[in-house]
């Protein structure tokens, strides 16, 4: 890489900065402080059309500090690392604590639940990558798709590869801090027919170099997935069973977990208030959390307030058997903290799996969708209304690419009308799933 | 009455030097720089074989409350800053930037950007001219409009005057949030142009319950102006009140339907609609690269006639306003659409020259540590002759929809949703049920070849979009009159 990287110097410049930052704070009349701070550093390319397009070399970083005055907190952050900024940064966060409000249940998570069991999870992969070399690669990628027969364009192809380093610490006296990585490829192509352009994409990412795809298999596979969308219909309206790729079965368990997040229960703005251990999915369908598995996109062994991260069992047999929470969430809803302060951490859904044969035999008539698009998802009442493209389906066999329709329903109901998921597992971000089918969906096409 | 996008404009030509030295100060003098120290460091991202680079110096400082369960219970405060300097050769881009803005950090990233890109023709010197822009809002710190004790009274306001409004609301969350944004461009075409760029926004959210069903409503608004006038005008109130009577509707919504059928929107927000499904496809760099459904599209009609669409950097304080874009290039009015027939792109330097056309003061980036690309500002559709009235009883079956969540669009084959979060049924010409929330899809040029009538009644949102492209954010603004689209397809549950 153009640019050195001493991640462990990094590391170690970090925590003296928060420690510092802690200590201006207490001198300073905070009670409780918390400070998170970050460097990371990259190189992105892009290629088009065989020619290099930009190279882009990155570092970011920043401190962010909480103090707490009594039950007032303030919070103010920069990315000016000097030691006067960190002071301005401590004094504005406290300059704007006296103007909150006494929350009772503001503060930092309980000290007893820091973690402790602090192992390396393997998620810190540098790789020496030269800009030639990525470029060679972007280019190696966007050819093997320009290739395919039919391709008539590409918008171009970019790899990305980042290192960095984070650190969490509070006035309880915890340090945690963790080294990631992060490198993706991806590639879009374009191909026309009498009807118009049409576009679509692949790609690979992973925080170890060795676990990306072959660049020429990305290439390839954004080529067949764009050329098969050529001559697109739309499709009937009406009700029917709708097949979500994996991609798009990620995102409704985003929906998911963006409804038992404690911060949407405590505001009363989530279709999941008051449902724990009620049933939601079907009774053959689990989903966990498994944030210390290694080497995997979102393990942390400590959460976003320092609590010890533990395998949370969310959906146990069709059941809501347990809420996403922070402290603050958790205060708020006169429970405990489920160590998700920032969200959930690799999750692992458990249920029978079928192979997408199966799937496509058991919805018969109806639509495979293999791209979303826009935000129509109600948080409050569940109501589910989406833009969508993907292929008509009839007697469990593809007949021809459709688009330009909508798929809706309520996601309560879409979770109880689970009826199977896929074993094509997609394994590249940090929900893993395969294809769900979910019966009785409304198309509004033709 | 109908008011042009050209109505806003009252142009205010301010002494920019002013401008300039408060950018300097702020810039460039802690770090030990002056501007005359530009040009050695504009040297070293030059070198041979680049033909254009520059430097965009950025310090922001951004403040946030959050008012929830009556009480300020976040306040935060956010500084950012640094230098992003880029060299171009032909269509090549090299980029690097730095959080501190001093001479050694632009020899680095000056010397990384510039060893990034190797071919392209020789560049010939260009003398330094500072650029002469006219103002569309002031150069002011919009924080220090109010004192910390105003910004929460605003907000406790709206909590109070939210709750009072009706008895079924039993949450109110509101924010006050603003930015004061100081840049200077330095390049090697000579530009040398700085910009001090505020901007607020209020925003009231609420729950209501009743019958056991729940909803939320939202309101919200903002602009390139001090945090002061947005007490003078009671957002406060008006956003409350506006967020208690949305949430309100939407109880008593009905199902929506799903398929085909004609689609009256409203004036103001729903002009997101031009966003989509024109707006992105005709930014430069789609249609250079040939990647845009309207590619190659320039002098056709592409929308009804009636329908004129400009990109309008010039509205007086508007959110997506620029008095110089983010390369220096004054702000400016852009015809897109005249009379159905395409008219022109947005662009930047680089696509514009690739493209052998002249920048439209259209380049824009998230900070200095983004690329900057052609983005739009204001997009506006100006005003027809209907009546809005007229405009409802044209319709026997369809949808009446007034407010929008957000949008997305596909520029490759044109096809854009939209999702409505107030709406109404049209039957025999009256408008009749709130509907629940719906997706609607089309086609960005045959939706705008369906636009069968324009109301006379053209408005602004009340600003707070925020556009995202390639994972960068820039706050917009959009506006329309109340229009008819022949046929979309509604994203509802009821076929």
């Amino acid at each position: 890489m153009a640019q050195a990287f001493d991640a462990s110097a990094q590391q170690a410049l970090l925590i003296q900065r928060a420690e510092s930052a802690l200590a201006m704070a207490k001198r300073m009349g905070a009670d409780a402080a918390e400070v998170g701070a970050s460097v990371d550093q990259g190189i992105g390319v892009s290629v088009r059309q065989g020619e290099v397009e930009t190279v882009e070399l990155s570092r970011d970083q920043g401190i962010a500090i909480t103090v707490y005055v009594g039950q007032r907190k303030g919070s103010a952050s920069s990315t000016d690392a000097s030691e006067a900024s960190l002071l301005a940064t401590v004094e504005k966060a406290l300059s704007i604590a006296r103007y909150t409000g006494e929350d009772p249940s503001a503060g930092l998570a309980d000290a007893a639940l820091m973690a402790t069991d602090i192992p390396d999870l393997k998620v810190h992969h540098p790789w020496a990558l030269t800009t030639d070399r990525a470029i060679e690669l972007a280019l190696s990628c966007e050819q093997a798709g320009r290739e395919v027969t039919g391709i008539t364009q590409s918008d171009g192809a970019s790899l990305s590869s980042g290192e960095g380093v984070r650190v969490y610490a509070n006035s309880h006296g915890f340090v945690g801090t963790q080294k990631g990585s992060r490198h993706s490829l991806s590639c879009v192509l374009i191909a026309e027919d009498e009807q118009g352009m049409q576009r679509d994409m692949d790609y690979t990412s992973a925080r170890n170099p060795d676990d990306l795809s072959d660049p020429a298999a990305v290439g390839r596979e954004a080529a067949r997935r764009t050329l098969r969308r050529l001559g697109a219909r739309r499709p009937p309206t009406g009700t029917y069973p709708v097949l979500f790729d994996p991609s798009l079965a990620s995102g409704l368990v985003g929906h998911l977990m963006g409804a038992l997040a404690g911060g949407a229960l405590y505001r009363q703005a989530s279709f999941l208030c008051d449902r724990l251990n009620t049933p939601l999915f079907p009774d053959w369908f689990s989903l966990e959390e498994r944030p210390m598995e290694i080497g995997a996109t979102a393990s942390s062994p400590f959460d976003g307030e320092g609590v010890q991260t533990r395998n949370n069992r969310f959906i146990e047999n069709g059941q809501i058997a347990s809420y996403m929470l922070s402290s603050y969430s958790a205060r708020r809803l006169g429970m405990k903290t489920t160590g998700n302060a920032g969200g959930a951490r690799n999750l692992r859904i458990t249920a029978p799996l079928s192979n997408p044969a199966a799937l496509f035999e058991q919805m018969g008539t109806g639509v495979w969708v293999t791209e979303l698009m826009g935000q129509g998802i109600n948080g409050v009442t569940g109501d589910y209304s989406r833009g969508a493209a993907g292929f008509w389906v009839e007697n469990g066999v593809v007949q021809y690419p459709i688009e330009e329709f909508t798929i809706a329903g309520n996601l309560e109901r879409m979770f109880g009308a689970l009826v199977g998921v896929g074993d094509d597992i997609d394994r590249r971000g940090s929900i893993h799933s395969g294809s769900w089918l979910i019966d009785g969906m409304t198309i509004a096409g033709n | 009455m109908g008011l042009a996008a050209s109505d806003f404009r009252r142009l205010s030509m301010t002494a920019h030097t002013n401008d300039l030295q408060t950018a300097v100060s702020i810039l460039l003098s802690p770090g030990g720089l002056t501007l005359d120290a530009l040009d050695s460091g504009l040297g070293y991202a030059m070198g041979a074989g680049i033909d254009y680079a520059d430097l965009y110096f950025q310090r922001s400082w951004e403040e946030g409350w959050i008012l929830e369960d009556g009480e300020v219970k976040e306040a935060s405060y956010n500084i950012d800053g640094g230098v992003g300097v880029r060299a171009l050769a032909g269509e090549k881009t090299g980029f690097a930037y730095s959080n501190q803005i001093t001479a050694d950090a632009l020899m680095d990233t000056g010397k990384t950007a510039a060893g990034i890109v190797r071919s392209g023709k020789q560049l010939t010197g260009q003398a330094v001219n500072p650029v002469t822009a006219a103002s569309y809002y002031a150069g002011i710190d919009p924080l220090a409009g109010l004192s910390a004790d105003e910004k929460v009274a605003m907000l406790k306001d709206a909590d109070r005057i939210a709750r009072a409004a009706d008895p079924s609301v039993t949450q109110v969350s509101a924010s006050l949030s603003g930015t004061y944004e100081v840049v200077l461009v330095r390049a090697s075409d000579g530009t040398l142009a700085t910009d001090i760029r505020p901007l607020v926004r209020f925003n009231v959210s609420v729950i209501a319950v009743k019958n056991g069903r729940r909803e939320r409503g939202s309101a919200g608004g903002g602009g390139r102006y001090s945090m002061s006038r947005l007490r003078d005008e009671q957002v406060s109130e008006r956003y409350a009140k506006e967020a208690v009577r949305q949430a309100l509707v939407n109880l008593e919504a009905v199902d929506a339907p799903a398929g085909q059928m004609p689609v009256v929107l409203g004036a103001g927000w729903p002009g997101i609609l031009l966003h989509e499904a024109v707006g992105h496809g005709l930014e430069g760099d789609f249609n250079r690269k040939g990647s845009s459904a309207f590619a190659g599209r320039m002098g056709q009609r592409v929308a009804s006639k009636g329908v004129t669409v400009v990109d309008d950097a010039t509205l007086r304080d508007g959110r997506g306003s620029l008095s110089v874009d983010d390369e220096g290039t004054p702000g400016q009015y852009t015809s897109l659409i005249e009379d159905g027939v395409l008219t022109g792109y947005m662009q930047d330097k680089l696509n514009a020259r690739l493209m052998g056309m002249a920048p439209t003061g259209n380049a824009r980036r998230e900070s200095f540590a983004h690329l900057p690309m052609p983005r739009m500002t204001n997009t506006v559709m100006l005003a027809g002759q209907d009546e809005p009235d007229d405009i409802i009883k044209s319709v026997k079956r369809g949808i009446y929809a007034v407010s929008f969540g957000g949008g997305q669009v596909d520029i490759t084959s044109g096809k854009f949703v939209f999702s409505a979060s107030e709406a109404y049924l049209i039957e025999d010409g009256r408008v009749t049920a709130p509907v629940k929330g719906a997706t609607l899809i089309g086609n960005g040029p045959d939706a705008m070849s369906r636009v069968s009538m324009i109301g006379h009644d053209m408005a602004l949102d009340t600003g707070i979009g925020v556009c995202g492209k390639e994972g960068q954010g820039v706050p917009v603004g959009v506006g329309q009159p109340t229009l008819k689209v022949d046929e979309l397809t509604v994203g509802g549950t009821q076929s």
